[in-house]
C-alpha cells in the first residue's frame, strides 16, 4: 500500500517526534530543578506554607469587624454599627485623597521624565550611541531600585511628608514607564521619519512629527496603567512616613487596631476600583480622540 | 547643477551603486529607468544623503554635497527635496500639518524650533501651505487626517511639502508605482508643471518606460548599479531596451511593476546620517 518514499518519510516523522519529545522532557527536567533550588534557597518549605496558612485566616477573624444586624446603621456611638467600624471615615477620606493626588502627580512628572528619555532609548531614531547607552541605563536604574528604598532617601532629605512620596514614585515610574514608552516607539513605522528627515528636520523634529503621533494611543495606554500601579504603590509608601493613607494603615498595623485595619483596606479596594473604572472610561474616550 | 562622480555604495559584497558619474543641468526633468535592484532608490537617497555614499563625491552649484554634515547637511537636504513611493506623510497628522513639515528647516532660532514642536506656525506659514494646497486642488482636505486621503491625493500633498521647502531640486523615488493610472496622471502632471513653471530639476525614478518618454526630457537606464544608457527619450526605443536589459519592452515593465510593488519601499532600515 506504501511506496518506499512514504515509509521513509513516516519513519524520518517519527524520528523527528521523538527527539522533539526528549527535548521537552528535557527542558521540563531543567525547569523542575531549578524551581526546586529556587525554593530551596529561598526557604520556601512546603511545611511552613501548611503550617502558617491557618494562621491567615485567624488574622483575617481578627480584623473582621464586629457587625451586628439590628445595629447595622446605628450612629457612632453605638458598637457594632458600620459608623462605628469606620468612624474616623471623615480624616481617611481626606488622607486617601492626598494618596490618589500623590499618584496623579508621580505619574505625570514619571510619565514626562519617560517620554524625553525614550526617543534617545529608543533604538529605531538613530540616536548617538553615548545617548542610547545613557537613557537605556538610566531607565534600568531608576526602575529596578523599588519605590520604598527611594522613599527612604526622600524622607531622609526632604523630610516626612508627601513630598518625598512623589518624588519616589515618580522616579520609579520614569524608568518603568520609559522602556514601555521606547518599546512602544521601535514598533512605528518608519516611512515618515525619512520624509521628515529628508526634509530637512532635526532629530528632535523628525521624533516629534514621525514617531510621537504614531505611538500615542499606546504611550497613553502604558501611562494610564501606570496610574493604576501608582496608586497602590503611594497607599503602600506611606509606611516609611512618606504621607498619604499608609501612614495612617501602618499605624493602626503596628498598633494592632483590629478593626481599623480592614476599615482602611476597604477604603483602599474601592477607591482603587473607582479609579481603575474611570481611568479605563478615560483612555477608551483618549484613544478614540487621537486615533 | 548636480555633479555626481564616481558615486558608489555598497551593502556588504554588493555594489548597489557602481561608479556613477553624471551632469544635470538646472531645469532638466530626468527619467531614471531600471529593473528592480539596478540601484535607482540608492542613487536619489544617496544624493539626498538618506544613505551615505561608499565611494565618490557629489556636488551642486560647486558645492561638495558629500562633506556636509549636522546644519548645512539639512540646509542640502531642504535643497533637494524628496518624494517617496509611500508618500512617506505623518497618517495621523492632519494634511496642513504635514505639509508645514517642509517648513521645518526654514525656521531659525531656538524660540522658533522650540515652537514647531509645539506645533507653532505663523499666520504667513499656514498661508503658504494653504496656497500650496489650492494649487493642487486639495484646499478642502487641509484639515483632515492624512490616512483619509486616497493615493493620489496623499502623493500630492507630498508634493506641496517638497514645495514648502523651497527647494532647487526635487528627487522622486517611484512617486507612481503605488498609484492607478489616472492618480498616477495628476501626480506626474503635478511634477512636470513644477519642473516648468517653478523652473525646478526633478529627477524621478520610474519603471514605466512610456511615462519616461512623456514626461522626461533625458533618460538615465541603470543596471547593476552602473548607467548604461544616457540620452534623449527617443533614443530608448524597443529595440535599445532588449539590446542593453536583453528582454523586451512588455517584459521589462511587467517585471518592474511586479517588483516595485512586491518591494518594501522601506528597505534599508534608518540609515539616516544623524545631522
Amino acid at each position: 500500500m506504501s511506496s518506499p518514499a512514504i515509509a521513509a518519510q513516516e519513519a524520518a516523522f517519527l524520528d523527528l517526534r521523538r527527539q522533539r519529545r526528549r527535548t521537552t522532557l528535557l527542558g521540563l527536567l531543567v525547569l523542575a530543578a531549578c524551581l526546586l533550588l529556587a525554593a530551596w534557597t529561598s526557604e520556601f518549605h512546603p511545611a511552613t506554607l501548611a503550617a502558617g496558612l491557618p494562621r491567615i485566616g485567624e488574622y483575617f477573624a481578627r480584623i473582621a469587624p464586629a457587625l451586628e444586624w439590628n445595629k447595622l446603621f446605628a450612629d457612632v456611638e453605638t458598637e457594632g454599627s458600620l459608623a462605628f467600624w469606620f468612624y474616623r471615615l471623615d480624616a481617611w477620606a481626606i488622607l486617601l485623597f492626598e494618596t490618589a493626588q500623590m499618584a496623579a502627580l508621580a505619574t505625570l512628572a514619571g510619565a514626562v521624565v519617560a517620554l524625553l528619555l525614550a526617543f534617545p532609548a529608543a533604538k529605531n531614531t538613530g540616536a548617538p550611541a553615548w545617548a542610547y547607552q545613557a537613557s537605556r541605563r538610566f531607565l534600568e536604574a531608576t526602575r529596578t531600585v523599588p519605590e520604598i528604598v527611594f522613599a527612604l532617601i526622600f524622607v531622609w532629605a526632604f523630610g516626612v511628608g508627601a513630598l518625598a512620596g512623589i518624588l519616589a514614585i515618580a522616579l520609579h515610574t520614569a524608568g518603568a514607564l520609559g522602556k514601555l514608552f521606547a518599546d512602544a516607539m521601535e514598533n512605528v513605522e518608519m516611512r515618515p521619519w525619512d520624509g521628515v528627515r529628508a526634509s530637512g528636520g532635526t532629530w528632535s523634529e523628525a521624533c516629534r512629527f514621525a514617531v510621537l503621533p504614531a505611538a500615542l494611543p499606546d504611550l497613553l495606554s502604558y501611562a494610564m496603567l501606570r496610574f493604576e500601579i501608582n496608586l497602590r504603590s503611594a497607599s503602600v509608601i506611606g509606611f516609611v512616613g512618606a504621607g498619604g493613607i499608609g501612614e495612617e494603615l501602618y499605624k493602626v498595623i503596628s498598633f494592632n487596631y483590629y478593626e481599623e485595619i480592614s476599615a482602611i483596606l476597604l477604603l483602599i479596594i474601592l477607591s482603587v476600583m473607582v479609579i481603575d473604572m474611570l481611568s479605563e472610561r478615560l483612555r477608551r474616550r483618549v484613544i478614540e480622540a487621537v486615533a | 547643477m548636480l555633479e555626481i562622480e564616481g558615486l558608489t555604495r555598497r551593502f556588504g559584497s554588493v555594489k548597489a551603486v557602481d561608479g556613477v558619474s553624471l551632469t544635470v543641468p538646472a531645469g532638466q526633468m530626468v527619467g531614471v529607468i531600471g529593473r528592480s535592484g539596478a540601484g535607482k532608490s540608492t542613487l536619489l537617497r544617496l544624493i539626498n544623503r538618506l544613505a551615505e555614499p561608499s565611494e565618490g563625491r557629489i556636488r551642486f552649484d560647486g558645492r561638495d554635497v558629500t562633506a556636509l554634515s549636522g546644519r548645512a547637511l539639512r540646509d542640502w537636504r531642504t535643497e533637494c527635496a524628496m518624494i517617496f513611493q509611500q508618500f512617506n506623510l505623518v497618517q495621523r497628522l492632519d494634511v496642513l500639518t504635514n505639509v508645514l513639515i517642509g517648513r521645518l528647516n526654514h525656521r531659525h532660532g531656538v524660540l522658533a524650533r522650540l515652537g514647531s514642536l509645539f506645533c507653532q506656525f505663523s499666520p504667513a506659514e499656514r498661508a503658504m501651505a494653504l496656497a500650496a494646497l489650492e494649487r493642487f486642488d486639495l484646499l478642502s482636505t487641509a484639515l483632515q487626517r492624512a490616512d483619509t486621503l486616497s493615493g493620489g491625493q496623499q502623493q500630492r500633498v507630498a508634493i506641496c511639502r517638497a514645495l514648502m521647502q523651497e527647494p532647487r531640486l526635487i528627487l522622486a523615488d517611484e512617486p507612481i508605482a503605488s498609484l492607478d493610472p489616472r492618480n498616477a496622471r495628476t501626480v506626474m502632471d503635478a511634477l512636470a508643471e513644477v519642473n516648468r513653471r517653478d523652473g525646478l530639476t526633478v529627477m524621478v525614478n520610474l519603471h514605466h518606460l512610456d511615462t519616461a518618454r512623456e514626461y522626461c526630457t533625458r533618460v538615465i537606464a541603470m543596471q547593476q548599479g552602473r548607467v548604461v544608457f544616457d540620452g534623449a527619450p527617443a533614443e530608448l526605443n524597443a529595440a535599445r531596451i532588449t539590446q542593453i536589459y536583453g528582454i523586451t519592452e512588455a517584459e521589462f515593465q511587467a517585471e518592474a511593476a511586479a517588483a516595485v510593488n512586491a518591494t518594501p519601499a522601506h528597505g534599508f532600515g534608518p540609515q539616516v546620517a544623524l545631522a
